[in-house]
């Protein structure tokens, strides 16, 4: 996994709630066996008409945004489906910061496992935040995630929360499975003790 | 010892390791796989020469992607469904994890055929690259959907690395008025507490109602636990449980029965224990319903009409908008004379044994409206024969409905059953997102009775003015 330390890029603005993983990738992509190369059909169906021409209104079609590295969303992002591909989508087109006043569980712990940085913050942050975003290509935002701090254009500082686990993950760019398996003398203790007191299983 | 909730039973029982800050491991019981979140897993175990730990706790079928024409035995014609689907039979083969194929009349839904194998028990914590897992929790079981670097890890490890819930109760009392289901009970509660209201929570439903439902009856309750943002939803076992495993393919066999049967028992929430957050409905207020926009919350009774922007607050005002424009509703306008194009009856939510002889009640002697596309998708093979056993099949054809193979379908259109851009559908699956059922597909989330009922009038219909 990629590390993730400092970031410094645009801020594109979604305002919208309830944004589902369906409309991050739509299911017509999830037929791929990788897990690069989705950022081409990343909202898809916002982002591009039938015959794949461009809807000039959607914000990352905005030459402002179109190299965005930073989301900023309403409540509830990445609700509905599993589906891993969506932080893939939003990686292989460039995001690496999502900001939303709250994510839906299987995408956030998703993003975490693909170097992308979900922060949740209060609703009058994200709206400071949606409102420098609207600025276009001067919504630059400086996201520090040793500080756990993000810097606006202004120069004004928000500082937000994340699991200390997660985030020494994402700083050394850690392979949990490696991790996990430095414990693997308890899991198989587990197993035997388990299995006397399960035998059914 | 104090009072623990069923969730914290779970919990407890499969604690490998916990570090100071509650970064816990958890063991997995059962690790169910499917073809879409599923081939990059296996990638990645090839990648570092990494083995499935478990392979006799992992069990593999296609789901999403396969065809659910008659005719499917001659192979999948998209050719990227196909790879996928190949690459699962594959994956299976060098990883030494029994797969259902295609062909293979146990093939279904992942979430319908985990409890018709009796893979999918009291107690145990089940895991599966798909968001709708929470339905394995009607069985008193820690389920929920994964992605697939969890996939990966579960293969690898057979554990997962969490960080506990809050515990949440949902109760239900009192009893279900008719034409009123378990769908009805799920949707209303979503409605009550939004689709982000979940969030940090497992869900345990309880109450008079909840215990009066069938096994199917409470995996439709705890199917969209996820749709109300809950990491699980749960119910604790009981007869009803017990009766239903018991002599399935994977169930304890023989003395291990009765070892498993004592265990089981202990699975209830203690008196006392405590909850961080309580929803309580009372049943008799529940009526049909139907959901109007694009999130499962946008959830109203069939009696009601669609309603208006300025009726929410907050980011919802822009989105109910954006909802009606999508919907192609009106506000004020009644939800029982929007006309529909299309009925869906199937998915993990609704398409069980149970599901399909409530739409056969209905449709008996009835006919599907004219013009009208209508598709039942059984959710595994086995419910299939059983509906061509009983009889059910047969009236659901004399009534026009399209027999179908077993598989996902149209919940999500991921094969070639999907809505057209602008038709509208009454559909018995779970998601009613922008474009989920097909771009430009309208969706209206509502019971298999309803669904029938729109199939016989071609708008959406109160089902207690037809039974």
């Amino acid at each position: 996994m990629e590390k993730f330390t400092k970031i410094e890029g645009v801020a594109a603005p979604l305002p919208m709630v309830n944004v589902d993983t369906d409309m991050i990738i739509p299911k017509q992509f999830l037929k791929t066996i990788k897990r690069t190369g989705l950022g081409a059909n990343l909202f898809d169906e916002m982002r591009f008409n039938q015959d794949g021409t461009e809807i000039e209104s959607f914000v990352l079609n905005q030459p402002a945004y179109r190299n965005a590295q930073v989301l900023v969303a309403g409540d509830n992002f990445g609700c509905g489906s599993s589906r891993e591909h969506a932080p893939w989508a939003l990686l292989d087109f460039g995001i690496r910061v999502v900001i939303a006043p709250s994510f839906a569980d299987i995408f956030f712990n998703n993003c975490f496992k693909n170097g992308i940085l979900p922060i949740i913050l209060p609703q009058e942050d994200v709206d400071k935040l949606m409102d420098d975003a609207q600025r276009g290509a001067n919504a630059v935002l400086t996201v520090d995630l040793e500080t756990q701090t993000i810097q606006g254009p202004d120069g004004g500082s928000i500082s937000f929360e994340v699991d200390p686990f997660k985030k020494e993950c994402l700083l050394g760019g850690l392979d949990d499975i490696g991790l996990t398996l430095k414990n693997e003398t308890k899991i198989g203790a587990f197993e035997a003790e388990y299995a006397s007191r399960a035998p059914w299983l | 010892m104090s009072p623990k909730t069923l969730y914290d039973k779970i919990w407890d029982a499969h604690l490998v390791h916990e570090e100071s800050d509650g970064t816990s491991l958890l063991y997995i019981d059962r690790h169910l796989v499917h073809e879409v979140t599923s081939p990059q897993a296996f990638e990645g175990l090839r990648m570092t020469g990494r083995t499935v730990r478990a392979p006799e706790k992992t069990t593999a079928v296609p789901d999403h992607n396969v065809p659910t024409s008659l005719d499917r035995a001659k192979g999948i014609e998209d050719e990227m469904s196909r790879i996928q689907v190949e690459a699962l039979r594959q994956n299976a083969k060098d990883f030494g994890v029994e797969m259902y194929d295609v062909d293979d009349i146990r093939q279904g839904i992942v979430h319908i055929i985990g409890p018709e194998q009796g893979l999918t028990q009291p107690g145990m914590t089940i895991v599966c690259g798909d968001s709708h897992t929470a339905t394995h929790g009607a069985f008193g079981a820690l389920a929920h959907g994964i992605g697939t670097s969890e996939v990966e890890h579960v293969l690898a490890t057979q554990t997962l690395i969490q960080k506990k819930s809050k515990n949440m109760k949902v109760e239900v009392n009192g009893q279900l008025a008719p034409g009123v289901t378990a769908k009805d009970i799920t949707l209303s509660v979503i409605g009550k507490t939004g689709t982000a209201g979940g969030t940090g929570y497992v869900i345990e439903y309880m109450g008079e109602a909840i215990r009066t439902l069938s096994m199917e009856g409470r995996m439709t309750v705890c199917n969209m636990a996820i749709e109300g943002g809950a990491r699980a939803g749960l119910i604790a076992p009981d007869e009803k449980t017990f009766a239903y495993v018991k002599g399935r393919p994977h169930a304890p066999k023989a003395g291990n029965w009765e070892l498993a049967l004592a265990y089981w028992k202990t699975l209830f929430t203690d008196k006392g224990a405590h909850f961080d957050a309580e929803v309580i409905l009372d049943a008799a207020e529940i009526a049909p319903v139907v959901t109007w926009g694009t999130s499962p919350e946008d959830v109203l009774p069939i009696t009601g009409t669609v309603p208006a922007p300025e009726d929410f607050e907050g980011g919802k005002v822009e989105a109910a908008r954006r909802s009606l424009d999508y919907m192609g509703l009106t506000p004020g306008q009644k939800l029982s004379e929007v006309e529909i194009d299309t009925v869906f009856i199937g998915s993990c939510t609704n398409g069980r044994i149970e599901d399909l002889r409530e739409v056969a009640k209905i449709m008996e002697g009835r006919k599907v409206k004219d013009g009208l596309r209508a598709m039942i998708v059984p959710g595994s093979g086995l419910v299939r024969a059983q509906a061509e056993e009983e009889g059910i099949a047969q009236i659901l054809q004399e009534a026009g409905f399209d027999w179908r193979m077993a598989g996902c379908s149209m919940c999500l259109g991921m094969n070639p059953d999907q809505l057209a851009p602008g038709e509208r559908c009454a559909s018995t699956s779970n998601r009613n997102f922008e474009g989920r059922q097909g771009r430009g597909g309208r969706t209206h989330l509502l019971s298999p009775g309803m669904a029938a009922a729109a199939a016989i009038t071609g708008r959406l219909t109160d089902v207690r003015e037809i039974v």
